[in-house]
């Protein structure tokens, strides 16, 4: 076990708040109610999504800012805005920094940048730890003793991770061609793994028909109320980080669009119960080209969303049929916010210049969000004097394979003064062009 | 042209708890309205007044999406596999 922050607390051993701040499942589309159950669909009307539905007077009542920063330093400290009854399963999840990006604001001309990482979030280094710990505690509370997903490799690790740390039994599917990282970091935790030859789609397809006849807790199918819900600490920490504040302007990337709703509502929840002053934020969503079928919707000004086939090496992103992307299209068209696509080389050079100004190695996710920033910053979409979050998901140490054509090779010399030297010269020389070029 | 139709769990109130169905139908269109004839209410859950798929909706024949083949015009051969999936989150 371990500890650390200010809050002092053991992982693990969060104590019990037992009364519940939500009453059900509300459907997003026609209002429809449901019991608190395993259930996603608006089974009765119209099938819309099921979202939770929660008594902000309570919640109002029971948190201040000053009962949430005496919490542990985790996404638990917000649990009052979460879908949970009992205990939750705390891993060290969320709370991840806030890394205020000076040198990368002004290679791009920004004033005030920050950079949300949660390529640490723990354990499996992506923002999907937030979800599944939301998941799999309610999956818990509603009797599951199996845990299930469909995944393009990030919730596939995170859910093997947090179901290896609670004793559930973990059977998880992924498409086949997935990076050796995202494989590996989900075999080791020994769950049974599923690779199927075809896209995430049809991944997801599959995985609603094994839905269908196993009673498995599927994180994002017939759990993913609840699920969902783990993204507006996103929302909630950016705030809190920022000393209570909103920011003007977000960038986060856009997969199937649910982190996109759910960092805006856990904004909006903020301000309804009054722990933040109320004032408009931009939402801009990111998509790679290979994969983007939001950012076309954006761009012909359609307000539905037509499905692709994804062929790009941003494959944590590349969701051909994404189920929240007419709200994620909603999100950032009522904002003022935009929507663009980068392709895969600019991908690439996104992960490079997030390393080599801040210090921060993220995957293709994360190369796409900045990447996307920049060429919204060029085109003049993000006023420089706007206070903007990128919102980094995941860490490039799970997609090496995007990167290893382009970082070079160690200088391989023999232990010997002079040839160390003779190879720093040799260095120095190489690299002054790029310095004089860059100029930070 | 006789298929086979996974029905998804929120949809089995109407066949009777059965995951799987056959049926007679030439296109996806003229398969929503044989579920309907042997299910009544089914149209209702899978379309909207104007008869066009909830938007929320997904079918696929043989794994593949309908709106990468005729939508709802898309024609269905005999032994065909038609799934009907709700939108899933990802991923």
């Amino acid at each position: 076990m371990r500890c650390y922050g200010s809050a002092t607390r053991i992982f693990g051993v969060t104590s019990t708040l037992t009364s519940r701040t939500f009453s059900g499942l509300r459907c997003r589309e026609c209002g429809h109610t449901y019991e608190a159950e395993a259930r996603h669909v608006c089974e009765d009307v119209c099938f819309g999504p099921l979202e939770v539905a929660y008594d902000y007077d309570v919640i109002r009542a029971r948190t201040s800012r000053a009962s949430i920063e005496a919490g542990p330093t985790s996404i638990w400290r917000y649990r009052d805005f979460l879908p949970i009854e009992g205990d939750p399963i705390d891993v060290g999840t969320g709370f991840t920094p806030l890394l205020k990006a000076n040198r990368l604001a002004r290679r791009l001309g920004l004033k005030e940048l920050y950079i949300k990482n949660d390529g640490v979030n723990m354990p499996t280094l992506s923002f999907k730890d937030r979800v599944v710990s939301v998941a799999l505690t309610r999956a818990r509370e509603l009797g599951f003793s199996t845990v299930s997903c469909a995944s393009t490799g990030n919730l596939a690790n995170s859910t093997a991770a947090i179901a290896a740390h609670a004793g559930m039994e973990c059977c998880v599917f992924i498409p086949a061609d997935l990076e050796a990282g995202k494989v590996l970091g989900t075999l080791i935790y020994n769950p049974t793994l599923m690779a199927v030859r075809g896209n995430y789609d049809q991944v997801n397809k599959l995985c609603s028909e094994v839905a269908n006849t196993f009673g498995w807790g599927f994180v994002n199918i017939n759990l993913r109320p609840y699920y969902s819900e783990g993204s507006k600490t996103l929302g909630y920490e950016v705030i809190e980080q920022l000393g209570w504040r909103l920011p003007d302007h977000i960038v986060a990337p856009l997969a199937s669009g649910s982190l996109f709703t759910k960092i805006r509502k856990g904004f909006d929840e903020f301000m309804k119960v009054g722990l933040v002053d109320e004032k408009p934020v931009r939402f801009s969503g990111a998509q790679a080209e290979g994969c983007s079928p939001i950012a076309q919707a954006f761009a012909e000004g359609r307000d539905f969303i037509t499905p692709v086939k994804p062929n790009t090496i941003a494959k944590s992103i590349a969701i051909g049929n994404p189920a929240d992307g007419p709200y994620a299209l909603d999100i950032a068209s009522s904002t003022g916010g935009n929507i663009a696509a980068v392709n895969d080389e600019e991908i690439v050079a996104g992960i490079q210049l997030l390393a080599e100004t801040e210090g921060v190695f993220t995957e293709t996710a994360g190369g796409t969000t900045i990447a996307v920033l920049k060429k919204l910053v060029e085109q003049g979409k993000i006023d420089p004097s706007e206070t903007t979050v990128a919102y980094i998901t995941g860490n490039g140490l799970k997609t090496t394979e995007a990167v290893s054509s382009v970082v070079g090779q160690p200088l391989t010399i023999d232990p010997k003064l002079g040839d160390f030297q003779a190879a720093w010269e040799r260095a120095q020389s190489l690299q002054r062009a790029t310095w004089e070029s860059v100029g930070v | 042209m006789t298929v086979q139709v996974l029905i998804p769990t929120p949809l089995q109130k109407f066949t009777a708890d059965q995951a799987t169905v056959s049926l007679e139908a030439a296109s996806v269109d003229e398969l929503i309205k044989a579920l309907d004839s042997s299910f009544p209410g089914l149209a209702n859950r899978l379309c909207d007044e104007q008869g066009k798929l909830r938007r929320f909706l997904n079918i696929y024949v043989n794994s593949e999406d309908i709106r990468f083949l005729d939508n709802q015009a898309t024609v269905l051969a005999d032994g065909d596999e038609v799934s009907i999936v709700p939108a899933v989150a990802g991923g």
